[in-house]
């Protein structure tokens, strides 16, 4: 079929914790052992909630971090291995679009630069024609020509998202990391965002890997998901089987407390109880057991291993071996 | 085209007019710091046409008249004559020129060598910063008029080295200030942003970093114009800095203690013109602050 | 059923550099008391600046407010002086902001925090404010008192922050509580359970709630009526029912069908509108600009809200 363009094998991301005199150093345990195959043309949609793990999973996809162990091929590159001349030509093939549309821009750039950096810095391309360049970016991602000589803050939410697109692609790359592109915008402009993004992947034969908290969006443009929980994939594969019917517990919650998704009323909100446990000392066993509503004794013991459940996916529970 | 920022269009200088305006609409707004700000461009405006509105140009640097000396002010004289007969306004006008020029020169080599310094330091972390912050450090502890005493002591008391003395003072406090804004610029999504493009990372220092770091440097930049004044004024009141016959307001001042009793004037009008100059460039510094701060710029 | 709140021709303008712009324009608007009304719009329509100037907490230059009233209780707040308002705030009139993190003073704990509103607010010793915190944290099912209200905020997690923030809201009594968005940045999970929380405490004290939100479904989860809000002025107002169940206005319609229900079913953009315009049009039907059933009359008169059935109106010349 497609062939794969990224593959994660065993990516642990740890970081000290620095301990002081007497305290013995320790380790947050952002990722933990991830591993998945992306194909390309594909969307993987990444979930869970704040402290999962999946920002930092991210940069260290994008090297903005270094990993702790396991490795990372793009197109069968060795991600890690890679440096300098040939780590910065890599970089023209992976992109992302950050969450934040105020500050991922530099408010005191022209969107000349902004978009135009990319090119400056890989291709170095006379004055005139950079413009041009960026005129037509602009042009593909819905915005007006003339906006190459303004400034950010000139523009919306929603605009400065695309303009985040525009210099993602500008050097037209295989695959793009977006990484919760709407949850910062208002309704309309999220609508028209998701729309831009699926057409602009077919037009340009991109592979996404989108991080987010909203599942609608999710359910929207991905093919795969992901379910992270404390740096470890809980429930991984295609996404519509997943949407169907969360085997999970943790991603059957995920579902049930989300408004959007058929709650008539406050009080079908599902409530998982507890909060997140802390990344340095995770829960003994199944790192889900003291909030799960369906744990067993075992849960506390023993981790589960992500293993095959059913046709399309993985999970990693007890209940469901 | 081996820049980051291409050279400039007449488009592109264009947005950056308007937001040039913008800071002068928002400066203005507050009456006192409009006060303050057409002050320092009449300031400006007297220091670049000393030579064409002096009453008496041969006073100012070398003329001496015995006969007229320690005139009260009059018609002729407008802030009186000094011991040697000297028309103080004229020196007063010109003064303006020195101070200016001393005080720009003070703290614009000041600003050369720490806001890179600083810059570095904070964008790069790691040793770099530890490095550079130590060195900042040692540069710190030296009281200001201490090591211009001492560098005078050594190259000899002139204008010039007393200068030299300010700026090597001053450039840690900039080195500092900007560290604290780039370690905290450093995670903004816009600087991962461009390391996720591969740029380099001396540009993104200096091309995103840097500008984004530099408000709160101008607004001290500022006010430390008059601090410059003042500390070069105290030097030269002190014997170190500027020289007779130099038209200099701190040795006005001091050369005045000796006829003090007798002519009031002669202390009052330099003084006066440093007092002015100083607060003036506070007020402005103090106005820069709110309208430069991204957060309450907007109105 | 008492008016508790009632805002007739109010218009808030700013002014900036570009000139004037008007940001709230509200015709009329009044909430019952006991009942929880909701405000919906996206980020700029004017819902917190809606907020901010009920509780006369708008900076004045450059916001002022050009001309209306708001009726509170009968009095209206727009001619109150800052003593006057110093009564009102906190303890008839109370809000629970957007952001936890910055709403708290990250340098005291938690404890200082909420006795320090209890001693000014209702004049209780130090002693007496303590237990009545940690009444407050039972209140707000926050588990083991103590050892929460001797935390700093930033120890806590989202979910405990914003729980201090309703109970700092609900400390002193106020018969009138504004929530602006209080479960934005909340993880969907820990969200449900504030939510949960805000409806109980709503229908435990019965408190006139004034709910803002950019989401019609979460909204509709916990008020009674509901206004949309399209820049600044309101384009539909009527039940929940009402609103959620038979949209329409056109605005509403495109919020609602803003994200397809169905995977991959493309977004029909042609339903959705094109790109806000910058400036305000000068005549005419706000939403004009981006509207996809406009007529000519819509791009030369304002539609005032006309009645449409029950206690459901429009805003909108078709």
């Amino acid at each position: 079929m497609n062939e794969t363009i990224l593959s994660v094998k065993d990516l642990v991301k740890y970081f000290p914790v620095r301990g002081g005199v007497f305290t013995k150093a320790q380790w947050v345990k952002a990722v933990d052992g991830v591993n998945f195959e992306l194909e390309k043309g594909r969307v993987l949609g990444l979930v869970g909630e704040s402290g999962c793990g999946k920002t930092t999973l991210v940069n260290v996809l994008l090297k903005l971090e270094e990993p702790t162990s396991g490795k990372v091929f793009f197109e069968g590159t060795d991600l890690f291995n890679t440096h300098g001349q040939q780590l910065r030509r890599l970089r023209k093939n992976i992109q992302i679009v950050f969450q934040d549309p105020f500050w991922s821009l530099n408010p005191r750039w022209l969107i000349r630069n902004i978009i135009g950096e990319p090119i400056q810095v890989h291709l170095k391309p006379p004055l005139s024609q950079l413009v041009k360049m960026v005129e037509d970016l602009l042009e593909l991602v819905g915005l007006p020509r003339e906006a190459v000589y303004q400034y950010p803050h000139e523009f919306s939410g929603g605009q400065r998202q695309r303009i985040a697109i525009a210099r993602a692609l500008a050097l037209r790359p295989k695959l793009v990391v977006l990484d919760e592109p709407t949850s910062s915008i208002d309704a309309l402009s999220q609508a028209q965002i998701l729309s831009l993004l699926m057409d602009l992947k077919n037009k340009m034969d991109l592979t996404y890997i989108l991080v987010s908290h909203d599942l609608r969006v999710v359910h929207y443009m991905a093919d795969e998901i992901a379910v992270m929980y404390l740096g470890k994939f809980v429930e991984y594969g295609d996404a519509e089987a997943i949407f169907q019917k969360p085997a999970h517990p943790y991603t059957q919650a995920l579902f049930k407390s989300a408004p959007s998704i058929g709650a008539e009323s406050v009080n079908d909100l599902f409530i998982l109880p507890g909060n997140v446990p802390s990344a340095i000392n995770p829960p003994s066993g199944c790192r889900f057991h003291t909030r799960c509503p369906q744990v067993m004794e075992i849960c506390s013991q023993k981790e589960p291993p992500l293993v095959k459940i059913d046709r399309d996916r993985l999970a990693a529970c007890h209940l469901l071996n | 085209m081996r820049k980051l920022l291409p050279v400039e269009t007449f488009e592109a200088i264009k947005p950056r007019l308007k937001e040039f305006k913008l800071t002068f609409y928002l400066l203005n707004r507050n009456r006192l710091t409009m006060i303050a700000v057409i002050t320092v461009f009449l300031l400006v405006l007297i220091a670049i046409l000393a030579p064409l509105i002096v009453p008496y140009k041969e006073h100012v640097i070398s003329g001496t008249n015995p006969q007229e000396k320690l005139l009260p002010p009059s018609q002729e004289h407008l802030f009186g004559t000094d011991e040697l007969g000297r028309d103080i306004f004229s020196r007063v006008i010109y003064g303006t020129r020195i101070s200016l020029e001393t005080a720009l020169a003070a703290v614009g080599l000041a600003l050369l060598i720490g806001v890179p310094l600083g810059a570095i330091a904070g964008a790069t972390g790691g040793v770099v910063d530890e490095v550079i912050m130590r060195i900042t450090d040692i540069f710190l502890s030296f009281p200001p008029l201490l090591l211009a005493i001492l560098i005078a002591a050594f190259l000899g008391p002139s204008l010039t080295n007393a200068m030299l003395a300010i700026a090597v003072a001053w450039w840690p406090w900039y080195t500092r200030l900007i560290r604290g804004q780039a370690v905290s610029m450093r995670e903004r999504q816009f600087v991962r942003a461009a390391r996720a493009i591969g740029t380099p990372h001396f540009k993104i220092v200096f091309g995103h970093i840097v500008p984004n770091t530099i408000a709160p440097v101008i607004v001290q930049a500022s006010m430390d114009l008059g601090g410059v004044i003042l500390t070069a004024a105290s030097l030269s009141f002190l014997g170190l800095g500027a020289q007779p016959p130099t038209p200099e307001w701190g040795l006005m001042v001091s050369t005045s203690r000796n006829y003090f009793l007798n002519a009031w004037w002669y202390s009052i009008f330099p003084g006066l013109a440093i007092f002015i100059t100083v607060l003036v460039f506070n007020l402005v510094g103090d106005g820069l602050r709110e309208v430069l701060d991204p957060r309450t710029r907007k109105y | 059923m008492t008016e508790l709140l009632k805002i007739e021709n109010l218009k808030v303008n700013f002014r900036t550099f570009e000139g004037v712009t008007n940001v709230l324009n509200l015709e009329s608007l009044s909430v019952a008391k006991g009942e929880s009304f909701g405000l919906v719009g996206e980020s700029g329509a004017g819902k917190t600046t809606l907020a901010y100037t009920i509780l006369k907490l708008l900076p004045i230059p450059p916001a002022f407010v050009e001309s209306g009233v708001i009726n509170f209780e009968g009095e209206n707040l727009l001619k109150k002086s800052e003593g006057e308002m110093q009564k009102i705030r906190g303890k008839k009139v109370s809000m629970i902001f957007q952001d936890p993190m910055s709403t708290l003073n990250p340098v005291f704990t938690t404890g200082q925090q909420i006795t320090r509103v209890l001693q000014h607010n209702q004049g209780l010793h130090k002693a007496q404010a303590k237990k009545k915190a940690v009444e407050l944290m039972n209140l707000v099912k926050l588990p083991d008192p103590e050892n929460i209200l001797s935390k700093y905020p930033h120890e806590l997690s989202g979910g405990q922050r914003q729980r201090i923030i309703i109970a700092l809201a609900f400390s002193c009594g106020a018969q009138f509580l504004i929530a602006d968005e209080p479960t934005r940045n909340l993880d969907v999970t820990i969200q449900a359970g504030v939510l949960q929380l805000i409806a109980e405490l709503i229908r435990e004290t019965n408190v006139t709630v004034l709910f803002i939100g950019n989401n019609l479904e979460l909204v509709s989860l916990i008020c009674d009526r509901v206004g949309i809000l399209h820049r600044g002025q309101l384009v539909e107002l009527g039940s929940i029912k009402e609103v959620a169940k038979h949209p329409a206005h056109p605005y509403t319609l495109t919020l609602l069908r803003a994200i397809p229900k169905e995977k991959r079913e493309k977004i029909d953009l042609t339903q959705i509108a094109l790109k806000a315009e910058e400036k305000l049009a000068e005549k005419g039907c706000r939403y004009a600009g981006r509207c996809l059933k406009k007529e000519k009359i819509c791009l030369e008169e304002e539609p005032a809200l006309k009645h449409i059935g029950g206690t459901h109106y429009i805003a909108c010349h078709l």
